[in-house]
């Protein structure tokens, strides 16, 4: 024992003044909200006016809310889309960019740089890009005569989420490709040695090696791009404002808009408690996969 | 540009062996295959952001052109111009998300020291429990939170304030940022503080003369992401800021894309977003080697 961490009462005290600060805030400002959310699921809480308790009457609305299902099952079905299409291309990359040749920190920042992007900035960038009048992917198709006419990206649902996945894999891939890398060169290298000598090529080597061994970081990188999708808001509400005809609607963009276009805060809060729960679920599920080593 | 990840792989070495020349032929060939898909994939990965910038610079008109040209005939300020005169002038939307992201970068920063300091040095009842009841916040997406968030902050008489919406980014920040700088405690030997005990130091004086100056990564760490954080975020901002004077740069930047139906000012939106993208860009380059620390710190936690 040291002598810092022997019981001294009085100077270990002090521990509390310096924690007390965050904890304030973070009482305050989330713990509080979090119980206040569970609280207002149960009430008709208007934005301006009195609330009023309603019981579980929110939660009887939520269950024949036919919008929110069709919003629940949207943000299942894109997180569906996007995590193996992010999860592959991440993994590729990664491949590419793991060993130390010339010119690799050029392409590992040039892949990653879109992460540090706002994805309010990427999606406006990309709606631009995806217009059928001043967009430069249909002026591309138009000039190479591979269509006729310009081609409206976000206007139709399959083609909206289509346009939307691209983005995403442009702004989100290069996250997935770090975890990834990391992952990838903590693999010990007298493994890759060993195989070379039993001549085994660089594929199986990809395949009896570095896949196995990465378990572990596939779990992490999968759930982690989960999670994510599972709250996406900005990129929908950016390029396709949820149309057409509210067809891509997310969850959280339902929430927003019951709460406050509709202003049923209490409304919204129900939802919120649902989307809370699953977000716990997920977190749950990703500290069993990762507890303990699977290599 | 350097190598962002610390754990780099020796570059495969050179075989000893005299090799045939057709195996030498044929690494030559892996090589530029490698090459050129690489860096075909890098300008792919570029080009949004390049294609944005240069469109900016285009004069407003040429900006408009439909179908858009691939080359501007020349370069102009105007979209900036205009872009100075949108809403309340794009120097008010600037100076509000810099002032959100400024407070919240220092409260994150002064919270998280003192906070990380506490977990990390003092053994008082709770602790352990306190610490965990922090860093579950994380499991919560704060989107979940944000109907009372806004009750709140009405009731405070912080709504559409920057220091309400700084507030709720910097707890939003918190867990994490904790999490970072107890990390960053701990990896100071204990030696170095027990000389200052001795030499009779406060906790106070020992966490700002002696401690700060070797968790500095992990502070710098902390306010990157508090940054990026705040300055990118939009839900937040959109519901607990209504008054337009104290919209931030990504609120703005959707009423400029959304408000005049069907006469969007292609120019001026690409102009927005370069101002946007430009301070993220530049702090990631300079300090990449923080961020992707924080990054693979909070993830494999």
């Amino acid at each position: 024992m040291t002598l810092l961490t022997r019981p001294v009462p009085a100077r270990q005290l002090a521990g509390y003044w310096f924690i007390l600060p965050c904890l304030t805030v973070t009482t305050l400002f989330f713990i509080v909200p979090l119980f206040m959310t569970i609280w207002m699921s149960f009430n008709h809480w208007p934005l301006l006016g009195h609330p009023e308790f309603s019981g579980l009457s929110n939660y009887v609305d939520l269950l024949q809310d036919s919008s929110f299902w069709a919003s629940l099952w949207f943000t299942v079905k894109y997180t569906l889309v996007v995590t193996p299409a992010i999860f592959i291309l991440a993994f590729a990359l990664a491949l590419l960019v793991h060993r130390s040749v010339g010119f690799v920190g050029f392409f590992r920042t040039a892949y990653f740089l879109p992460v540090v992007i706002g994805m309010t900035a990427a999606s406006l960038l990309w709606t631009w890009m995806f217009n059928d009048q001043v967009g430069i992917f249909s002026a591309i198709l138009m000039d190479l005569h591979l269509i006729d006419e310009p081609i409206q990206w976000l206007a139709e649902t399959n083609s909206a989420l289509g346009s939307i996945v691209v983005m995403v894999l442009w702004k989100a891939t290069g996250f997935t490709m770090v975890i990834l890398l990391v992952g990838m060169q903590a693999i010990p290298e007298d493994l890759y040695e060993a195989a070379n000598l039993d001549g085994a090529g660089r594929v199986q080597q990809i395949r009896y090696i570095t896949i196995p061994m990465m378990r572990r970081t596939f779990a992490l990188a999968l759930i982690m791009s989960v999670i994510g999708s599972f709250l996406a808001f900005e990129q929908f509400y950016v390029m396709t404002r949820g149309g057409p005809f509210n067809s891509t609607i997310t969850v959280v963009h339902w929430i927003y808009r019951a709460s406050f276009t509709y202003f049923k805060l209490g409304y919204g809060a129900a939802m919120s408690v649902v989307l809370l729960l699953i977000l716990v679920a997920l977190s749950v599920l990703q500290m069993y996969l990762l507890r303990e080593d699977n290599d | 540009m350097t190598n962002f990840v610390p754990i780099a792989l020796e570059a495969p070495a050179l075989s000893v062996e005299i090799a045939s020349s057709s195996k030498v032929l044929k690494q030559r060939l892996v090589d530029t295959a490698y090459y050129v898909i690489a860096t075909v994939l890098a300008l792919m990965f570029l080009f949004p952001i390049f294609w944005s910038c240069m469109t900016a610079l285009e004069t407003s008109s040429e900006a408009m052109a439909s179908p858009p040209h691939y080359w501007p005939s020349r370069f102009s300020l105007e979209n900036f111009a205009n872009l100075a005169h949108y809403g309340q002038g794009i120097g008010q939307y600037l100076w509000n998300s810099t002032a959100v992201a400024l407070m919240t970068v220092s409260a994150t920063a002064v919270l998280s020291t003192l906070g990380g300091y506490g977990f990390s040095r003092f053994r008082f009842p709770g602790r352990n429990l306190i610490f965990m009841l922090i860093l579950s916040t994380l499991m919560i997406p704060f989107q979940s939170i944000l109907n009372p968030l806004f009750i709140l902050l009405r009731a405070m008489h912080l709504q559409d304030t920057k220091v309400g919406l700084a507030l709720v980014y910097t707890t939003f920040q918190l867990p994490f940022s904790v999490f970072m700088m107890r990390n960053a405690f701990d990896a100071v030997p204990r030696e170095i503080e027990e000389a200052a005990v001795l030499d009779g130091c406060r906790p106070l004086t020992m966490l700002r003369l002696v401690m700060l100056p070797l968790v500095g990564p992990g502070l710098v760490t902390v306010c990157l992401f508090a940054f990026f954080g705040s300055w990118n975020e939009l839900l937040a901002a959109l519901i607990l800021i209504s008054d337009a004077r104290q919209f931030t740069l990504p609120v703005m930047l959707l009423n400029a894309q959304s408000g005049q139906l069907g006469a969007v000012n292609w120019g001026l939106m690409q102009a927005g977003i370069t101002l946007s993208i430009l301070p993220c860009a530049a702090l990631f380059l300079l300090l990449q080697r923080y961020y992707i620390h924080g990054l693979v710190a909070g993830a494999v936690k």
